[in-house]
């Protein structure tokens, strides 16, 4: 695929073997209604301490981007699962099991969006974390229960022996979402992946829950996928963002640049759509009319043509390809997007 | 915690005063007339109301009730009134270990099947295992009891001569033997249960094998078996726990046919026994001790909620 190399180049950029590379990444879901294209050739690399930022609409693939990364959605009766995905240098999709098991927990770890549902309300918090030190890093009781308490006190857990005693309902939804961060970094994964950390939590928690896994991206030198619908939790926190449409990505950029000038409507239509603190009151806010794309049939052509205010008839005769963007007439190997019509295309 | 307990005690004597009341109006429903089955037919009318007066049957209802309920509540429960007109407290205590002996085990055999069986089939949820366990289940489920004990007997006892059939050893006499001769019996109770079982934990751990928790303890690299054994069992177990205090309370009284098929002496013939030859006492002292042991197996399962999951201690609190 050629839109794939203008990524992929970036490879050489990078100091030291990424941590993350996704080639080409497609995971088609099989349903009794027909077969759904969730990922639909997704490429990008991940180097140690930086932080992608992974945005979409509910539906865009995201979270299956995700699962498929980490090699919990495997090819299978239910999908298909086309690419390559090298965690730390390891083809996910080529382990055995025993080896991704090791993998999980260990070199990468996954933060849910829902921290009620993510913990076992049967077992205590302690236990949830202990499981995976005395497996991962072969500790004993003793040894994996003072760990464990190190743990609950780097993100930030007050009393952590107490906390180690308590059962999941009897902690807030901010206190829980720490102890599955604590969790997924128990084993200093080189990557963690954070599908929706914060969407289950209150504005404020939010805030303390990303000001939290910034820390210990500093700390621990990991770097984050940070997958989400909002835009306002990306940015600030992601060095780059890789905008999914229809399980494409859209437009990808340095955090700053696609901010600044973003190329595809879609970016564009999801910027206006933030409200903001500057904006006079009682104004309505902008939104993108209509539903993302039935994904067992797609548009032929740019999937985010029906919605495009820019669409021309060209847009649905075939797909676009994901290119390097133009500054003063040089490709920016750091900024791509996939549109025929580019919106700010003249103003760098 | 104590106070949960003492609304619970609270609530169990009002069942049990329900129950009793129940099994004393049992002896109106009998067929025959008290005073003709312990007389015998032919005698003159002026004989049975003297008996009945005896019995303190031409009492008012009420009092006979309090009468009945103070003898049970101090260990009482009568004499039978037939020949040998034993006491019914001491056929009670014969034969209830026998029942509930076979109900334990046979639930205990249960268990020990269906959990795995269930495991088998929720983790592979639509597979081939799966398919045929669900089919063996219902063909099991199908199979009245009698039937499944015919067969059982057929093939172990006659066919295979691995198991004795008939005849049964006091575990005071010899636990070994008790067991080997229990054993048959048992398993026929524990084919139909573990259907069961199987059927319900496969439904709640797919159900289970959903939730967030099991896609995380995956994502920290938890093997399978760790998962279904320490993630998703005990969050999957309230429907079959509830459904074992079910089954507890009512094989010790019905396991009746089994009972006949391998000559056992427990309760299931006891209270049959009893009911055909008018015992009136027997059966009300029977049901009575069943009831009672019913109502306080569903206590214990209960109580067992607050173990499985620490949420609902919190809630009785």
């Amino acid at each position: 695929m050629s839109s794939t190399s203008a990524v992929l180049q970036e490879r050489s950029t990078e100091p030291g073997a990424p941590v993350l590379v996704v080639d080409d990444l497609r995971t088609q879901i099989h349903t009794p209604r027909g077969d759904v294209q969730a990922v639909d050739g997704i490429s990008f690399t991940l180097g140690r301490g930086e932080t992608l930022g992974i945005v979409g609409e509910s539906g865009s693939g995201k979270s299956v981007l995700g699962r498929t990364i980490m090699g919990l959605y495997t090819t299978g009766p239910t999908m298909t699962i086309t690419g390559r995905v090298l965690i730390a240098g390891k083809d996910v999709h080529a382990l055995s099991t025993t080896a991704l098991r090791d993998l999980w927990g260990g070199d990468v770890g996954m933060v849910f969006q829902d921290p009620m549902t993510a913990l076992n309300p049967v077992k205590k918090v302690g236990v949830h974390l202990t499981e995976s030190l005395r497996k991962h890093r072969g500790m004993n009781r003793a040894q994996a229960a003072a760990h464990a308490a190190e743990l609950l006190n780097l993100v930030g857990i007050p009393e952590p022996r107490r906390r180690l005693d308590q059962y999941p309902h009897e902690l807030s939804g901010g206190m829980r979402q720490r102890v599955v961060i604590a969790m997924a970094l128990a084993n200093e994964p080189a990557l963690l992946i954070a599908d929706e950390p914060t969407t289950a939590l209150d504005v404020t928690v939010q805030k303390q829950i990303l000001d939290l896994l910034e820390r210990l991206q500093d700390e621990l030198g990991m770097a984050i996928m940070l997958i989400s619908h909002n835009l306002g939790v990306v940015a600030g926190r992601a060095d780059r963002v890789a905008v999914m449409y229809a399980g494409r990505v859209a437009e990808t950029a340095d955090a700053a640049t696609l901010f600044d000038v973003p190329h595809h409507p879609y970016t564009e239509a999801l910027l206006e759509a933030i409200p903001r603190l500057h904006q006079p009151p009682h104004v309505r806010l902008a939104a993108i009319d209509g539903a993302p794309p039935n994904m067992i049939a797609p548009p032929v052509g740019c999937r985010f043509a029906p919605r495009c205010r820019y669409a021309q008839p060209d847009c649905t005769a075939a797909p676009p390809v994901l290119d390097a963007a133009l500054v003063r007439g040089v490709a920016d190997p750091r900024h791509s997007f996939a549109c025929y019509h580019p919106v700010n295309a003249g103003g760098q | 915690m104590g106070r949960t307990l003492l609304k619970r005690a609270g609530e169990l004597a009002a069942v049990l005063l329900i129950v009793s009341f129940g099994t004393f109006m049992l002896v109106s429903l009998l067929p025959n007339d008290p005073a003709v089955v312990i007389l015998g037919e032919g005698r003159e009318p002026a004989e049975y109301a003297a008996v009945r007066e005896d019995l303190g049957l031409d009492d008012p209802l009420p009092v006979r009730y309090v009468d009945w309920l103070g003898s049970a509540v101090t260990g009482d429960l009568g004499e039978s009134v037939v020949p040998p007109y034993s006491d019914v407290l001491d056929r009670v205590a014969a034969a209830l270990p026998v029942s509930v002996e076979l109900a334990v085990l046979g639930l205990g055999m249960a268990l020990v099947f269906s959990i795995p069986l269930a495991m088998w089939s929720a983790y592979r949820a639509g597979g081939r295992a799966d398919r045929i366990i669900s089919a063996s289940a219902f063909g099991v489920l199908s199979v009245p009891s009698f039937l499944a004990g015919l067969l059982v007997i057929m093939v172990f006892a006659n066919q295979l001569g691995w198991f004795p059939r008939a005849q049964w050893v006091r575990i005071s006499d010899s636990l070994g033997d008790n067991l080997y001769h229990a054993f048959l019996p048992a398993l026929v109770i524990a084919l139909a249960e573990t259907a069961l079982f199987t059927r319900i934990l496969r439904n709640d751990l797919i159900t289970t094998l959903q939730e967030d928790f099991i896609l995380a303890a995956k994502a920290k690299g938890m093997s399978a078996r760790h998962i279904l054994l320490s993630d998703a069992l005990r969050p999957s177990s309230f429907s079959m726990v509830t459904l074992l205090g079910i089954s507890l309370g009512r094989l010790i009284g019905s396991t009746v046919i089994v009972e006949y098929l391998f000559a056992l002496p427990g309760m299931g013939s006891l209270v049959i026994g009893a009911a055909n030859t008018g015992d009136f006492t027997m059966v009300q002292g029977a049901v009575l001790v069943i009831a009672v042991i019913y109502v306080l197996t569903n206590l214990l399962i209960d109580l067992s909620y607050g173990v499985l999951d620490p949420r609902i201690r919190r809630a009785h609190v």
